[in-house]
């Protein structure tokens, strides 16, 4: 399966870990990742707070640009931005005098038709059964506490793909590879990335209120889909501490435990790149010690044999 | 009534919302995670631009205490644009130059992040960084701060999380310039 690729600044900057375990993950999964011509910034969250005429024409430009080689379907692995191109393609799709404008700004045309899809999505569209037939061992020491953050499913309007309040569906594909996720409480509360420089106090608090819902609730790591949540959740453990966090919680990407499950392991994924350790036992998978394997019943039947 | 000029307008047509939907439910502001900090949490926002009190609004230091999580506007049972209207408000304030002192920082950072893109059709961390660091270093020095981010940039590279050259270029850069010139931004 091919399919268009917009990697954002964040995976060619502070996140080039993200970019790693989702380029190793789909090449696993055989999914072909296109990437976009010359693809600009989108704008993020400084471009909406500042000028909403340029949070509509730079998502539109790449929209334009995806137009122009054909993609049916754009993934951008960070749900910033691919809430930014969606909701620009939604307006563009929605207002004839908004593709007119957006066309003379970007300088090419742009009618918004192509599909913008977040991790997730892909993973769905692979299919969750087909990704579970592709597994080689089951994922049984993670409990992971899946955290979809604010962008994932907002605005729904815009991503109607989960439920914004109680969304699932990352739960339900790591249960497919064995993995027990808990039940939780703030897997849609904003861990505050958006202010990591600006405003600390406040995002180290957050940070403190999330992790230790996790480990309330009995996880042993916590699994993203967003470059943003990742680095916060991740480098300002040390920060959360002093406040009370009682103890260190791994922070992974939604494809690295996919591509754990596929056989990948942490050298292929840049674990070495995160702030909190990932412990050893997780950096692959391994089969389960009560797990009999194959080989034992066959032993036994010797046994029996010999008798 | 709307009369002509009314600054409500704007903000409307900035939001693609209609200030009138909101019946002061209080949703909004429950579920915010700042709303603890805000001199005009979501709700009381709401009804100063209901009552046209677009310019006191702008200048609440609670517009930049935002994340812009989208809980607001995904929880509307009006489905009101809250956090659209926290974007308007915030534009407007930009442009009347009218952020309180309180909040200069967190603006700063958002414009050094802007002139970085313009600049490079992409971000470049390390160079949008020191960016907003000297700027705001001039503006209002605050030990702490710059003792702080100080010490997350090297953090950063340790890992080889910062990368001090931009992983590919855009190679049409003038082209970037075009598009921010187009949309009239001011940095
Ligand atoms: S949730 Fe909607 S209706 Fe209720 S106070 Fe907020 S904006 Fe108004
Ligand atoms: S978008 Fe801003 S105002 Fe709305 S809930 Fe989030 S932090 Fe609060």
């Amino acid at each position: 399966m091919n399919i268009g690729y917009y990697p954002g600044c964040a995976l060619h900057g502070s996140s080039i870990d993200y970019e790693t375990s989702v380029r190793a993950c789909m090449k696993a999964l055989d999914v072909q990742l296109d990437e976009l011509d010359d693809w600009i910034c989108c704008g993020a969250t400084a471009a909406h707070c500042i000028n909403h005429k340029l949070s509509v024409a730079l998502p539109a430009r790449n929209l334009g640009i995806a137009e122009k080689m054909k993609m049916d379907k754009l993934f951008a692995p960070c749900p910033m931005c691919s809430m930014e191109l969606k909701k620009a393609s939604d307006e563009l799709k929605a207002n004839p005098e908004l593709r007119k404008e957006m066309a003379e700004i970007v300088e090419t045309p742009v009618d918004g038709t192509v599909d913008v899809v977040n991790l997730i999505q892909v993973f769905q569209t692979v299919g969750f059964d087909a990704i579970a037939e592709k597994a080689k061992e089951k994922l049984w020491r993670f409990k992971p506490a899946c955290y979809y953050g604010c962008l994932l499913t907002r605005p729904p309007k815009t991503l109607q793909f989960d439920d914004p309040e109680d969304p699932t569906s990352m739960e339900e594909l790591l249960k497919k590879l064995g993995a027990e996720p808990v039940d939780w409480n703030s897997k849609t509360v904003c861990c505050g990335a958006g202010l990591t420089l600006a405003d600390e106090p406040a995002v180290a608090e957050q940070v403190r209120k999330i992790l230790q819902d996790a480990l309330d609730n009995g996880a042993n790591c916590v699994v993203v889909a967003c470059p943003m949540c990742q680095v916060n959740l991740d480098m300002r453990q040390a920060d959360a501490k002093k406040l009370g966090l009682t103890q260190d919680v791994p922070i992974f990407f939604l494809s690295d435990l996919v591509a754990l499950a596929v056989g990948l392991e942490g050298k292929d994924l840049d674990f070495a790149k995160r702030y909190v350790a990932i412990p050893n036992e997780m950096k692959k998978t391994d089969p389960k010690p009560e797990d009999p394997k194959p080989a034992k019943p066959v032993a036994a039947k010797k046994e029996g044999a010999a008798q | 009534m709307e009369k002509p000029n009314d600054p409500r307008a704007r903000v409307e047509e900035l939001a693609q919302t209609k200030l009138s939907d909101c019946y002061q439910c209080g949703k909004c502001t429950a579920g915010c995670p700042r709303g603890a900090d805000m001199d005009l949490p979501p709700t009381r926002m709401m009804r100063a631009a209901q009552l046209g009190q677009i310019e006191e609004a702008s200048k609440a230091d609670s517009i930049w205490r935002c994340l812009s999580c989208l809980t607001c506007s995904a929880r509307c049972p009006k489905s009101v644009n809250v956090s659209g209207v926290v974007d308007a408000l915030r534009q407007i304030a930009v442009e009347t130059n009218s952020v309180s002192p309180k909040s200069a920082k967190i603006i700063g950072f958002q414009k050094a992040f802007l002139r970085n893109v313009r600049r490079n059709g992409r971000t470049n961390e390390v160079e949008m960084a020191s960016d907003f660091e000297i700027r705001y270093f001039f503006r209002r020095f605050d030990v702490m701060n710059v003792v702080n981010t100080g010490l997350l940039g090297p953090k950063m590279i340790a890992r080889g999380k910062m990368h001090f050259a931009i992983g590919s270029p855009v190679k049409d850069k003038a082209l970037v310039k075009r598009i921010f010139d187009k949309c009239k931004v001011e940095l």
